[in-house]
């Protein structure tokens, strides 16, 4: 796991803290670290180059400002950088003003064109429309099937007159479709092609042919997320080739960093419109410029965090936690213990998860080590106990220890391990849920005293989504800061619901910027 | 209920960090029975090895061209693609005067074919301390310089063979994994022509029931060459699949079985068992010799993420780089050879049915800085 450009800079800074300006040899200190982390991320060597020649510029102009300190001041530039290129402001779909509106698809082999194909039309006709999918891929083997297969899960008809596998006219495919959809009263029509490299001139010139005979109102360039340095030459290609509109990254779920998406867009100035992010044809929607650029930049993805642990935890089931550790301390058992487990499994690896929260560098060392299988092997400890040993592990005598070492494999001193890990944690549990001290949880919870210590403004921003707006979307790294800036002052002993004093003035908030573990936790970690 | 997520965020966090700490490593492997979510997704996943196979149906049986010299043959597609690579080095090098612009301009040029910033800093570094020392002169000079560095950094010592021969009475096994799209069906079938050019019998596993195409892709480029496919159910268990595979491959005598898997994303944590658990059956029956990780040539810094975590659950014993005929120059296996000790052993220059070749080093470098070679 790479640094992210945020430990990256605070390292480059540490000596340089207090001081207001930023001086000539600091800012070029800093883009020699800003191209790492950019290259890191995959964007396109030319469009870093660009890039660090504009930040450079304008922090070299940039006012002394009194609440940042300088590495987060460059963050501020290099972030409001990246999201204007990326596009302030996600461009909508032009439908035509005679339907039916054709959509074309186009981009490089294995980039996933079949597929976002039937998401986008089932998209479309959440939105109301009454999209077409017309198979126009008659070069890959079964591509044809593929569209009619993912066609039907999207209930979306599919114009495929041909089988295609190699053979077929695939510009006679789409004008067919075209006027099929006319007939047939579909307002959408989106055209599937094969995929192909930017290299070879004719199948460029197939798609240029299918463009001409449809005359499309969007064509859309389909980008892997996990493409390198090669973006550039690739999307340049297609440019030329075919032309495009619009740019969908995909395979978004995966953990690339995705410059690419900031390459393409620079390099022709057409936005992403939309990014697709799992193998459910739901895994799709309209790209957000901000959560991109935290991505790109690595400071921790909290937002996808959070909208994964939303997926993967039952809301009923976590109220139930919490209302547990918020009583008795008894309440909480080994067994609430084992399935928060199991259900953390689910969002993935735990170095992983760990990745996605900003400024844990200082502890990738230890993450990296932690042994995942360990999570298993924990299990099964606790699968072994009887149901009132579970209920109340104080129960736990010597026979009753050797009993459950035999049962699970294991030594029996892993099994007094986990028993006074397992109070050791609990009761931080219970102190935290209590009374805060935990950053970046908290307060708010109902009948939780203390505000959110971890929150700052967003917890105020927090308490609509109640109201039923689901989906959050300040990526917004200042705003992150913040959050990170209270949590450190909660840390240092702020009483709990102090934080909710500051927060709306984003100027004091965003004066420190180091998210720490409280150090009772690191302290557990190095056990 | 937002508010909630906070709190369990810090569970999460709590849990992770007592379960994290309360053991100390032991064994690593062995999850049983977690494939999971296989089959509601069958059909969707698909972003498709795409490299084609070509139409013709060739009633006979092909014969494959051979092994040996594949690479050499292959060079001038390899020079075409990457003249910026290999020339674009050389005349850098090759100028009276390498000042600092020159050696910035050279970072450049390794740093797009996403070689990565370390591999790039280092190869610079040491380019650097080696003009510095004994200087230029010549472009004969320049060449054997850049020659030798280019085939360190490729590590020409790993061991590169493809462990597929039958020992103990059984054929050598190969699993071949990769992320979607990466072209792993198109190298199995490749990698089968190979072996077929070598008089091995070979048998295929088409454990890809995920994917509607890929049985019977694979099965298309096995009857061409006379190779039997085992084939299962489509959506059925992968690992069941594998496991008739190699049942029929020690049945029938055969020197090497090659199983095709379904394209995953290495952050999916289901997938992934899935797949150990693919390889765990097999070595109920076999050793598993060989498990190549698929990697396409246009994959960026994510691919070293990708191999390690493929090298974690299923001990990836080789890499096979694919799509190398593009634009792209796959400068991330330098960094996964690397990191991991994972040598590249096969790459894929073209969509010609024997395109495939044995990854040579030095004659890979050759190829990249051109003709007139071997100084």
């Amino acid at each position: 796991m790479f640094a992210t450009l945020q430990d990256r800079l605070e390292t480059t800074f540490k000596s340089l803290r207090g001081k207001g300006r930023l001086s000539e040899s600091d800012i070029d200190a800093t883009c020699r670290e800003i191209r790492i982390a950019l290259l890191e991320a995959d964007v396109a060597l030319p469009v870093v180059k660009q890039f660090i020649a504009a930040v450079k510029e304008r922090a070299a102009g940039a006012e002394v400002s009194g609440a940042l300190n300088p590495a987060q001041q460059v963050i501020k530039i290099v972030n409001e950088e990246l999201i204007s290129i990326l596009g302030g402001e996600t461009r909508r779909l032009r439908f035509a003003s005679k339907p039916p509106t054709v959509i074309l698809l186009a981009g490089l082999q294995g980039s996933g064109k079949t597929t976002l194909a039937a998401k986008l039309a089932r998209w479309l006709q959440e939105q109301g429309h009454t999209p077409m999918l017309v198979a126009a891929d008659l070069q890959r083997p079964n591509a044809v099937n593929q569209l009619q297969v993912v066609g039907e899960q999207a209930e979306v008809t599919v114009y495929a007159p041909e089988p295609g596998n190699g053979v077929g006219d695939s510009v006679a495919v789409a004008r067919g479709g075209v006027e099929e959809a006319r007939r047939t009263l579909h307002d959408v029509v989106v055209v599937d092609t094969a995929g192909r490299l930017g290299v070879d001139a004719e199948m460029m010139q197939q798609a240029a042919d299918i463009r001409d005979a449809v005359s499309p109102d969007e064509t859309l360039f389909v980008v892997d997320a996990m493409i390198g340095q090669d973006a550039v030459t690739t999307a340049h290609a297609f440019l030329d080739g075919v032309g495009f509109d619009g740019v969908v990254l995909t395979k978004l779920d995966g953990d690339a960093r995705g410059g690419a998406a900031l390459s393409v867009a620079h390099v022709t100035g057409r936005q992403v419109m939309f990014a697709s992010s799992g193998e459910m044809l739901t895994d799709f929607d309209v790209f957000h410029p901000d959560r991109m650029a935290s991505r790109i930049l690595g400071m921790g993805d909290m937002l996808t965090l959070i909208e994964r642990a939303e997926k993967t935890f039952d809301a009923e089931e976590a109220a139930k936690t919490a209302a547990k550790l918020q009583g008795k301390e008894g309440d909480f058992t080994l067994d609430d213990f084992l399935q928060q487990m199991q259900t953390m499994r689910k969002m993935g690896s735990l170095s992983k998860i760990f990745g996605m929260l900003p400024g844990m560098a200082e502890m990738r060392d230890q993450i990296e080590s932690i042994d995942e299988k360990e999570i298993d092997r924990v299990g099964a400890i606790i699968q072994s106990m009887t149901p009132s040993e579970r209920d109340d592990p104080k129960i736990i005598d010597g026979s009753r220890r050797a009993r459950i070492a035999r049962g699970s494999g294991v030594e029996v001193s892993e099994v007094n391990g986990l028993v006074d890990r397992f109070f050791e944690a609990r009761k931080m549990m219970v102190a935290m849920a209590k009374g805060g001290g935990m950053p970046g949880m908290s307060g708010g919870m109902p009948g939780m005293p203390g505000g959110m210590p971890g929150m700052g403004k967003r917890a105020k921003a927090r308490q609509a989504p109640k109201k039923g707006r689901t989906k959050r979307r300040s990526g917004n790294p200042a705003k992150r800061a913040q959050q990170e800036a209270a949590a450190k002052q909660a840390e240092q002993s702020t009483p709990p619901g102090a934080a909710f004093g500051f927060g709306g003035d984003s100027a004091d908030a965003e004066e420190a910027a180091d998210f720490e573990l409280p150090k009772e936790m690191r302290d557990l970690m190095g056990k | 209920m937002g508010d909630i997520l906070y709190l369990i965020l810090a569970l999460v966090l709590i849990v992770v960090l007592a379960a994290g700490g309360l053991l100390v490593g032991l064994r690593r492997r062995g999850r049983p029975g977690a494939d999971v979510s296989s089959v509601d997704a069958a059909g969707v996943d698909e972003a498709l090895p795409t490299v084609e196979p070509e139409a013709e149906a060739a009633p006979v049986l092909e014969r494959p061209e051979p092994v040996q010299g594949r690479l050499v043959r292959l060079r001038a597609r390899l020079a075409g693609s990457q003249s910026t690579l290999g020339r674009g080095l050389l005349s850098l090098l090759s100028r009276d005067r390498v000042d600092d612009d020159t050696w910035q301009e050279i970072e450049d040029t390794l740093l797009t074919s996403d070689l990565g910033v370390e591999p790039t800093q280092e190869l610079v570094g040491r380019l650097r301390a080696q003009v510095r020392v004994e200087g230029v002169g010549s472009d004969a000079r320049a060449r054997a310089i850049l020659r030798d560095e280019l085939i360190a950094m490729l590590d020409p010592d790993l061991d590169r063979a493809l462990h597929l021969r039958r020992t103990d009475a059984k054929p050598g096994v190969a699993l071949v994994v990769g992320v979607n799209g990466s072209g792993k069906t198109t190298t199995v079938a490749k990698i089968a022509r190979v072996l077929v050019a070598e008089d091995s019998d070979v048998v295929l596993g088409a454990a890809d029931t995920f994917r509607a195409a890929a049985v019977d892709q694979l099965k298309t480029w096995g009857d061409r060459v006379g190779v039997h496919t085992v084939r299962g159910a489509e959506g059925g268990d992968p690992a069941s699949v594998a496991y008739d595979a190699v049942q029929t491959g020690i049945e029938r005598e055969a020197d090497a079985v090659l199983i095709d898997t379904a394209g995953r994303l290495h952050t999916k944590t289901g997938l992934m068992d899935e797949l150990g658990k693919v390889k765990r059956v097999v070595e109920k029956l076999a050793r598993v010799g060989e498990v190549l990780l698929v990697l396409d040539a246009t994959t960026g810094q994510n691919g070293l993420q990708q191999a390690r975590v493929f090298a974690e659950v299923v001990d990836v014993t080789g890499i096979a780089l694919t799509k190398l005929d593009g634009t792209a120059k796959g400068g991330i296996v330098v960094a996964v050879q690397r990191e991991l000790g994972v040598p590249v052993k096969l790459v894929g220059l073209g969509e010609g049915a024997d395109d495939l070749a044995p990854f040579e080093p030095e004659a890979f470098v050759d190829a990249l800085l051109g003709e007139s070679s071997l100084t």
